[in-house]
């Protein structure tokens, strides 16, 4: 039985359709993201499930409950905003048992409730400091504690970590999904950053101009990604232009070179269609299936971890990435070079 | 670097000795009392009128009472036009102006020509008195006050706060007391500030309300006597600012300064 139900969820803004027919059903516990460019109703979404915006259609459940016209207080969630919004006139223990003290909790309960709250975010001793003495990074953990303070029985992050540096979201991220899985509570994410959203949902629920583009598993959406949108939002992509030789055998045709897909297509013989491959894909050599093709080699950018090829073929180009290692003998710009790619890599679309 | 240090400096001087020079000009005429010395004798004469005492302490109950009805009105009010209301903010801003446009007199005999009739006869005793003029003064302090607030509202992301004290459970009145009105601390006790010295110096409302304020009490001593005046006008500056160092005092935690670094920046 699905914990959070929204059906059929509508909201516009006069003219402006921001989300139009979204569904989803989360289990308890699970941690969705949603994921989009900016516009693409993911915060809006996330709004109503907050009680900030009332839906012009739909339904929204929480745990069995109809929560869809609910005031924003009566809902018990707790949210973390982008931009902390702790509130600035209270300590840190104050920022974390506001929401207890409004619920009338007994002083002694809050004290220990912030105690618990402060050491799950490895922050004890913080309690007296305001917010202004805390880096972004210790504040938005402030802000998760005094969300998560409340008991709340659904967990909203609203992009939450936009507004710090490259390395502290890398350690508040995982530190923001093992208190999740530590306490068993049920999150959505809201985010445009397709790493975050891969590396810590469960599920993606991928949204663009107001639409539902697909919901899966991260595997799901990198690598079976349902539409067009998806498949290049998320990560890189490269195309190519084909002409099916053979639709039953699955063959195509690139620049007069036979390409494998290893699958019959619904395509007939003659009809012009589009291949995308992931980078990640592409292997210099022969040696990685059936699938050459002969490029010049324009560019090389080390990366660290991995090496960003960009390829000549022609009439376009193709990006490439190399695995790093200490061995590794780094491509020349000008070179020569084959590229091989496995028939299951590619995704055959028609041609729009 | 050192020039426009010495500029700035000359300017800061001669400000200074624009608004202290009239005020020693003051000082020093309210010693001459008798003759040939300098004396406080003005003083112990003006402080030996109880009527001054009276006055003072009516104006001063009158301010602070002021103060209390402002907050209550115009807080809540900026607040909802700029969390819900945007778009009738210019409209808002023009209704505050009007003070400015509308003199006080004619404010004054509007509220005579009103209240003093049936069915709302307000005029007729010193109670129901001292209401019309507390309006009177909210009506006259108002630009004042709302400018304070919009400034310390606007300063704050109060959309994202009153979003988040919500999400926490807050209802209307404890977001407004317990997350607006602290966090806009600094903007609340200049706007009482100004109330405060405008309400002490108000000299036609309370006047032709014949109620027994400062102002129209000084101006009556400006006309009998010669020396008293000026001890006044210098005892009532210090009181003002006394009392405004109070209210400083008082309201002192942290400085605004402090809590202006938290969000993203």
């Amino acid at each position: 039985m699905a914990f959070l139900e929204l059906t059929h969820i509508t909201k516009r803004f006069g003219a402006v359709t921001a989300v139009d027919d979204f569904n989803l059903q989360a289990a308890r516990g699970e941690f969705v993201s949603f994921l989009g460019p900016s516009g693409c109703g993911k915060t809006t979404t996330l709004r109503m499930v907050a009680g900030f915006e009332k839906p012009t259609a739909g339904q929204i459940k929480i745990n069995e409950v109809d929560v869809t016209f609910a005031a924003p207080n009566q809902r018990n969630i707790g949210m973390v905003f982008q931009s902390y919004a702790l509130f600035p006139n209270m300590t840190v223990a104050g920022n974390i048992g506001f929401g207890l003290k409004i619920a009338g909790t007994p002083r002694t309960d809050i004290k220990q409730r912030v105690d618990e709250m402060l050491a799950l975010i490895h922050l004890p001793k913080f309690g007296d400091r305001y917010p202004y003495q805390l880096s972004g990074g210790q504040q938005q953990r402030i802000a998760l504690a005094r969300a998560l303070a409340i008991k709340p029985q659904l967990l909203l992050l609203d992009e939450p970590l936009s507004a710090l540096d490259a390395k502290i979201r890398l350690g508040l991220r995982s530190e923001i999904r093992r208190i999740q899985q530590e306490l068993g509570i049920t999150a959505i994410y809201v985010t445009h950053d397709q790493e975050e959203a891969l590396s810590l949902s469960d599920r993606i629920v991928v949204m663009n101009m107001g639409k539902v583009e697909q919901v899966g598993t991260p595997f799901e959406i990198y690598n079976f990604p349902q539409t067009q949108f998806v498949a290049s939002f998320v990560g890189m992509l490269n195309q190519l232009q084909c002409t099916v030789v053979d639709a039953a055998q699955g063959v195509l045709s690139y620049q007069n070179q036979q390409l494998a897909t290893g699958a019959p297509l619904e395509f007939p013989d003659g009809a012009p269609v589009r291949v995308f491959l992931r980078p990640e894909e592409l292997h210099f050599g022969n040696g990685h299936g059936n699938n050459e093709l002969n490029c010049k080699i324009e560019t090389v950018s080390f990366l660290g971890a991995t090496v960003r090829v960009e390829l000549n073929l022609g009439d376009t180009t193709l990006m490439m990435d190399v695995q790093n290692e200490r061995q590794l003998e780094l491509p020349q710009a000008g070179q020569t070079q084959v590229v091989s790619f496995p028939p299951h890599a590619c995704w055959v679309v028609p041609e729009s | 670097m050192r020039k426009a240090g010495f500029w700035a400096w000359l300017w800061i001087i001669l400000g200074a000795i624009y608004f202290l020079l009239p005020l020693i000009g003051t000082f020093m005429f309210s010693l001459r009392a008798r003759r040939d010395t300098l004396s406080f004798a003005a003083y112990s004469s003006a402080f030996s009128d109880p009527q001054f005492i009276e006055s003072f302490g009516f104006s001063a109950l009158m301010a602070g009472l002021t103060i209390i009805v402002s907050l209550v009105l115009i807080v809540p009010t900026a607040y909802w036009v700029q969390l819900r209301l945007p778009r009738l903010r210019p409209v808002i801003e023009l209704v505050t102006l009007l003070p400015f446009v509308i003199p006080a007199i004619v404010l004054v005999f509007g509220l005579i020509r009103i209240y003093s009739r049936p069915p709302l006869a307000l005029t007729g005793n010193a109670f129901t008195t001292n209401i019309l003029l507390i309006a009177g003064y909210t009506v006259l302090s108002m630009p004042y006050m709302y400018r304070a607030v919009d400034t310390g509202l606007r300063a704050i992301d109060i959309r994202t706060l009153t979003e988040a004290a919500q999400s926490l459970g807050a209802g209307w009145p404890t977001i407004v007391i317990h997350v607006i009105f602290p966090n806009i601390r600094t903007a609340l006790l200049s706007g009482a500030f100004l109330t405060f010295a405008i309400v002490i110096g108000e000299l036609v409302l309370a006047n032709f309300l014949a109620r027994p304020a400062f102002a129209p009490y000084l101006a009556l001593l400006i006309q009998n006597r010669a020396y008293e005046p000026a001890a006044l006008t210098i005892v009532s500056f210090a009181l003002t600012w006394v009392c405004i160092g109070l209210i400083q005092i008082l309201g002192r935690g942290r400085t605004d300064q402090d809590r202006a670094f938290t969000g993203p920046t």
